[in-house]
């Protein structure tokens, strides 16, 4: 397309199939400690 | 929806419900932001009239901008569907996978805007409690953790206080303990460790390196923003004599995580400072948090310094690409947002786990929902030798994720938050279901960022 360029993002439809397996880290337990949210949280599921 | 913004010169398109991110040209910004307003007829007039003169924005050009949106629109990128609001967690009952342990309820710094009270919390008038955890309390964390945690094999711990450091002996009998029952157990701990530096020694520095995960270090920046709040009993700043230590600690982290991070409040909106400050002490992985205090505290953030904290998150962000380009970057926590690696749909709409998936255990051994609860009677959850003893408020906190919130249904960022800090929310607003709309449009904003650095990254590649 000319004037829009898609960036690569995570399928969140597919992640319905594959995600949930919960071994991510908990948000607040790495540096904010007071203003979470999960955007900056790594998926760690192996079989995604 | 579509979200539409600008940001450093670049035009973006998020689509909330898929989480797709599109980089525009103004045209195609212009396209979209019109798209479910206008008939095609009426965009191709507008866009004319606005871009007249320009040879690159024909009629032609303008109906293909708008086939393209049709396209992505028809392959759920654009204008999509929140097709997760009845999708149910894959475990109908979170297991617990993190413990935050106040191994110390007490600090020998005082700083005045500590939300734990200079590390004693509120709450107990008796002052008969413990300040410091005993092993046996430790211990019983560590097995109510495993006893709890079901099938979850990465379990964390994070050594929180007050000070942790002044119950040092304790935190190595506690990972000595977990690491002799882990591998039994089939679990893989993590440690974190948070600190404000004072009893940093190279016996702590050798330690942390072999068995914390992550170390975070408080400090806010500047010598005169670092000594306003993080002072000594005896009223003396503590910048010059932890500095060195921070720095001498990170000298030999190796490539381990650690990050330094601050608190930024009324009195220092030019925060961006701070942290460039914190780089030029040769600090890499930054974080620095708004302050969490009542609203009538004389260094509580107020209305008027929104517009000064976004041009910050702006400068920043900038600044970040600069060095990036330049070989010496720094990072930021709230601008880590990995867009291909990042969260499943169910820990988007899950939210952060406190009161269910991760709890703070206090030195006697209550449990809490999260650290920032800890002493409030209102929210005891039990203890760590008898387990959960009010599942009811574990459930309340459980059921506290994005969708639960009015407020969140329309919102752009809600499956980037999750629905944000119950913690803040009851502060803001008296219960953990409410939605502390101040933090929101921090939160907004940083992630409007943060999306923008990617864009720019994919754009200069």
């Amino acid at each position: 397309m000319k004037r829009i360029k898609t960036v690569a993002t995570r399928d969140l439809k597919k992640s319905v199939r594959c995600g949930g397996c919960g071994e991510c880290q908990t948000s607040c337990q790495s540096a904010c400690k007071t203003s979470c949210g999960v955007a900056n949280q790594k998926c760690e599921n192996s079989k995604k | 929806m579509v979200h539409l913004f600008e940001s450093n010169g670049y035009y973006i398109a998020v689509d909330p419900a898929s989480g797709s991110v599109h980089s525009l040209d103004e045209v195609a910004y212009d396209v979209i932001s019109l798209f479910e307003k206008k008939t095609e007829s009426e965009i191709v007039t507008a866009l004319l009239e606005k871009y007249g003169g320009r040879p690159d924005v024909t009629e032609d050009e303008i109906r293909e901008c708008i086939a393209d949106v049709e396209e992505l629109k028809a392959a759920g990128t654009l204008f999509s569907e929140d097709e997760f609001r009845d999708l149910e967690p894959k475990d109908e009952k979170s297991p617990v996978k993190a413990l935050c342990l106040h191994v110390a309820h007490t600090c020998n710094l005082n700083c005045e805007y500590c939300f734990a009270a200079q590390g004693k919390y509120s709450g107990d008038p008796t002052g008969k409690k413990p300040a410091l955890m005993s092993f046996e309390v430790a211990k019983a964390a560590i097995d109510f953790l495993i006893k709890n945690s079901g099938t979850r094999r990465n379990l964390e711990v994070d050594f929180f206080g007050g000070e942790p450091l002044m119950n040092f002996d304790v935190v190595k009998r506690t990972v000595a303990y977990a690491r002799s029952v882990e591998k039994r157990a089939g679990k893989n701990f993590r440690f974190t460790l948070t600190t404000n530096g004072v009893l940093l020694d190279d016996e702590v520095t050798e330690y942390c390196n072999r068995e914390m995960n992550n170390v975070v270090l408080s400090l806010d920046g500047r010598r005169e923003v670092h000594d306003r709040f993080r002072r000594f009993y005896d009223g003396r700043g503590s910048y010059d004599e932890i500095v060195p230590k921070f720095q001498r600690f990170v000298e030999k982290r190796g490539g381990l995580s650690y990050y330094v991070r601050g608190t930024f409040t009324h009195m220092n909106t030019d925060f961006t400072e701070d942290l460039f400050h914190m780089a030029d002490l040769g600090f890499r992985e930054l974080s620095m948090e708004p302050v969490v205090c009542k609203p009538g505290d004389p260094y509580a953030l107020t209305e008027d310094d929104l517009p000064v904290l976004f041009e910050q998150y702006d400068i920043l962000a900038r600044e970040m690409l600069k060095r990036e380009k330049e070989g010496d970057p720094i990072t930021f926590y709230h601008y880590m947002i990995d867009l291909t690696e990042g969260p499943c749909i169910y820990k988007r709409i899950t939210g952060c786990g406190s009161g269910f998936e991760y709890m703070a255990v206090t030195p006697w051994g209550e449990l809490f929902p999260c650290h920032q609860f800890v002493n409030d009677p209102d929210y005891s959850l039990g203890n760590v030798f008898e387990g959960v003893k009010d599942p009811a408020l574990s459930e309340k906190f459980r059921s506290c994720g994005v969708y639960s919130h009015p407020e969140c249904a329309d919102c752009w960022a809600r499956l980037w938050c999750a629905g944000g800090c119950a913690a803040n929310a009851y502060h803001a607003t008296g219960d953990i279901a409410g939605v502390y709309e101040y933090g929101c449009r921090l939160f907004r904003h940083r992630l409007e960022c943060a999306i923008m650095m990617n864009v720019a990254r994919e754009e200069d590649n």
